[in-house]
């Protein structure tokens, strides 16, 4: 980028997130406050087509639901507190097969926590937050560009998979300002949607020879629409357990482990022995740890995951590649390598954890060091 | 059978009162002309809720309690010649109170249909808001203690525009109808007796006694008010932001951290973003964060800036170059890592006690000079009149174009 098209600003995460939001073809956020994700929800009411203040978070995600079955695209920010109260309702809407995409910028918990401090804290609870273990898309955001970057893919995966899509993200992620060259942002395209078109019957579950089923809005005047979020068969008839529907519970699962983008940078350097891992806020001082190190003639690789859920194999394949790999994140307990390698951590992996507060790029230099 | 029926015989047990609602609906909506797809039935979890099977209009199944706010964001993004319908039980209507209010106070147009039986019928007899007193559940075999919720008045008390109680028996499909011919929000409250747990419990009541038996009064309430419903709107972009532009230049080679610590009120958030935008006038990278306590208007106030040589991907401030304080508040929030400083220097106001540090301590009348407001701006214009790291003209310059460029009185600073 030449120095006569630059377009520096000093902008936050939270202001690229809507713009990112609307520009891809998002028409409807239903928001309640909270810290840290207030910041979105007040562009996003300057921004979003429709712009609905909910009275609590059970009720922003109904009314998302709802206006997802209407044909509506709709997001929603909030922080653990809040997101705790949506999770029956995401439960539902991943049943019900609805578009839409919720934010989540993690905070400093248990429970209330401290609302102003950031945090990498959410990961393991949405590994398993629907019931039955079946997994949701989470992707994470790692730096300013993905703000840009990642809504747009979250959405087409929302529409694309027929499911809430998670899009993680962290207070100092969404609520810092930075200078950053508006210029370094690509055009956005408005996400890619069909409804479907066929003669009917339309069964609104019935995914043809496919994973997905073909989406029509509730309230067209063509064919019926039947929703449920309990048991039920191809055609939205509430079910115990028949053949039919526990074949139709097992394709959410199949869609989403079929179907979510693998998004990740690797870096990889010659010779290294150690590989970083780290994703979401703690990204950026990976990024300076790595470069520090190399720049002592330090060989080292970084991994940066941007999909989390449902996690690629391939993070676990470039792992088997290195003698040490070494995963940093701003929790207790090192949540993603839990994920990974469940209680039982291989020696060779070392965690870089920390709370209330963010981890330096020193401490994780120092571990790639040891 | 009617048209908006794909199967005639229902699943609910024999002299169940749902019966008679769900014939009654279908009849209102005989009588209004409507065509099934012009119709979205949302259902609740009950007995009620598994009738969705039998409706030929586009039916939903949600959450226990929750089937109002979900069939208010269908209607919500729905033209106003479709009708939502949501069927309730009084166990839903409990636990769902909340969104049934929210609906009405907003008028989202849509016809709650409460299924009123007085208790939860699908999980064994247990008693909901709406058991009357002295009315026997299963758990209450002695007559439920406490009085019932009024479905009716709570809602026109949020501003519903029309609301019916009505003892399920007979016709009573031109209040339904009545309920639907509203552009906004209705509720229908339909008594009726659980033949399984209600009438075993209470032998003795009558269904025709029902209202005057339990306490509850039918009647029909009705008033006007404009229904809700949100319309797109266009709306500008918000990147249409200007460019910071280059026109100076700073000598820092590495990184330097700096915080800005003073009182709510004093500019403290502002100041720091000219000192970001300064900077980058300079050419530098930068980062700006703000720190307070939840009462935004009361206590500390402080900011952490980053400015850089090479861009900046870790913003976080472990150990400070610099720290600036203006105000006590910011004193006392900083100490500690004012503390901790074994180098770097502190810039402190001259009202304040000289605090434990390894840090050069640098004290300067910035209250005095610039009075409260504007103490925080006047310091870091000082730290860079006795550092350069960014030309001061810069952040006076960004001072001059911001917002608050107009109230400050920059002469003799
Ligand atoms: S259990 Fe009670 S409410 Fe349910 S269908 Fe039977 S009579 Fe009706």
């Amino acid at each position: 980028m030449n120095e006569t098209q630059s377009h520096p600003v000093l902008i936050d995460g939270s202001r690229l997130i809507a713009e990112a939001c609307v520009r891809a073809g998002a028409d409807a956020y239903v928001g309640y406050p909270i810290t840290p994700a207030s910041l979105i929800f007040f562009f996003a009411s300057r921004r979003f087509p429709i712009a609905l203040p909910a009275p609590d978070e059970i009720t922003a995600l109904q009314w998302m639901a709802g206006l997802s079955a209407a044909g509506y695209l709709p997001v929603s920010a909030t922080s653990f507190p809040g997101f705790a109260l949506m999770v029956e309702s995401i439960n539902m809407a991943y049943m019900m097969e609805l578009p839409m995409l919720v934010i989540l910028v993690q905070r400093l918990g248990p429970a209330t926590g401290t609302a102003t401090a950031g945090a990498q804290g959410d990961l393991l609870l949405l590994n398993g937050l629907v019931s039955g273990g079946y997994p949701l898309p989470v992707f994470c955001i790692a730096d300013l560009e993905d703000c840009w970057r990642l809504p747009p893919v979250a959405l087409q995966t929302a529409v694309d998979l027929r499911t809430p899509v998670v899009l993680l993200t962290s207070k100092e992620m969404v609520m810092t300002q930075e200078s950053f060259d508006l210029a370094r942002l690509a055009e956005i395209a408005p996400v890619r949607r069909t409804f479907y078109e066929g003669p009917g019957p339309y069964c609104t579950y019935d995914p043809a020879d496919g994973l997905v089923p073909p989406f029509l809005p509730v309230g067209n005047g063509q064919h019926q629409v039947r929703l449920n979020a309990s048991t039920h068969d191809r055609c939205g008839i509430i079910q115990h357990t028949s053949d039919e529907a526990m074949a139709n519970t097992r394709r959410l699962q199949a869609k989403v482990e079929a179907r979510t983008p693998v998004l990740y940078s690797l870096d990889e350097q010659e010779g290294a022995r150690t590989l970083v891992v780290a994703y979401d806020i703690t990204a950026g001082a990976a990024r300076e740890a790595v470069a520090a190190l190399r720049a002592q003639g330090v060989p080292v690789s970084l991994l940066i995951p941007r999909t989390l859920l449902p996690l690629p194999a391939v993070y676990l394949e470039t792992m088997d590649r290195y003698p040490r790999v070494v995963i940093a994140e701003e929790n207790h307990q090192g949540q993603l390598a839990h994920l990974l390698f469940g209680r039982r951590v291989p020696p060779h992996v070392r965690r870089v954890t920390a709370i209330g507060r963010m981890i330096r790029p020193d401490e994780i230099a120092q571990e790639v060091a040891r | 059978m009617s048209g908006f029926l794909v199967k005639p015989e229902l699943p609910y047990c024999k002299g169940c009162g749902h019966h008679l609602i769900v014939r009654n609906t279908v009849k209102a909506l005989e009588a209004l002309g409507a065509s099934p797809l012009d119709v979205v039935l949302v259902t609740d979890i009950g007995c009620h809720g598994i009738v969705d099977g039998n409706f030929a209009t586009h039916t939903v199944h949600g959450l226990h309690g929750r089937s109002v706010a979900l069939a208010a964001g269908i209607a919500m993004g729905l033209p106003p010649e479709k009708k939502v319908i949501v069927y309730i039980g009084d166990g839903g209507a409990t636990i769902g109170l909340q969104h049934i209010l929210e609906a009405a106070r907003m008028n989202v147009d849509l016809t709650v249909v409460v299924h009123n039986n007085m208790l939860y019928g699908m999980t064994g007899g247990q008693p909901s808001g709406l058991t009357p007193t002295g009315f026997r559940t299963v758990l209450t075999p002695q007559g439920y203690p406490l009085p019932h919720h009024d479905l009716p008045r709570l809602v026109r008390d949020a501003g519903a525009p029309y609301a019916a109680r009505v003892v399920g028996l007979g016709d009573f499909s031109d209040v339904l109808r009545q309920a639907l011919e509203v552009e906004g929000f209705a509720l229908v409250e339909v008594l009726e007796i659980c033949v399984s747990y209600g009438v075993k419990m209470n032998p003795d009541l009558r269904l025709k006694e029902l209202a005057q038996e339990t306490g509850y009064e039918p009647g029909v309430w009705t008033g006007a008010r404009p229904a809700f419903r949100p319309s797109r709107r266009e709306t500008a972009s918000l990147l249409e932001m200007p460019a910071v532009p280059r026109q100076y230049s700073s000598p820092l080679e590495g990184r330097m951290a700096l915080i800005l610590a003073g009182s709510a009120g004093e500019g403290v958030q502002q100041a720091a973003e000219l000192l970001a935008q300064a900077a980058m006038m300079a050419g530098l990278h930068a980062t700006k964060k703000g720190s307070y306590p939840v009462t935004v208007g009361v206590g500390f106030s402080t900011a952490e800036i980053v400015l850089s040589r090479d861009p900046i991907f870790y913003h976080g401030v472990p150990q400070p170059d610099a720290v600036v304080v203006t105000s006590a508040d910011g004193l006392a929030n900083q100490r500690e890592r004012i503390r901790r400083m074994t180098g770097g220097v502190l810039w402190l106001d001259a009202s304040l006690p000289r605090p434990e540090t390894g840090a050069e301590v640098r004290v300067a009348d910035f209250r005095g000079r610039a009075g409260a407001r504007n103490a925080a701006l006047y310091a870091l214009l000082t730290v860079l009149r006795e550092t350069g790291v960014v030309p001061p003209e810069a952040f006076l310059e960004a001072v001059r174009e911001s917002p608050i460029g107009k109230h400050v009185d920059l002469s003799g600073w």
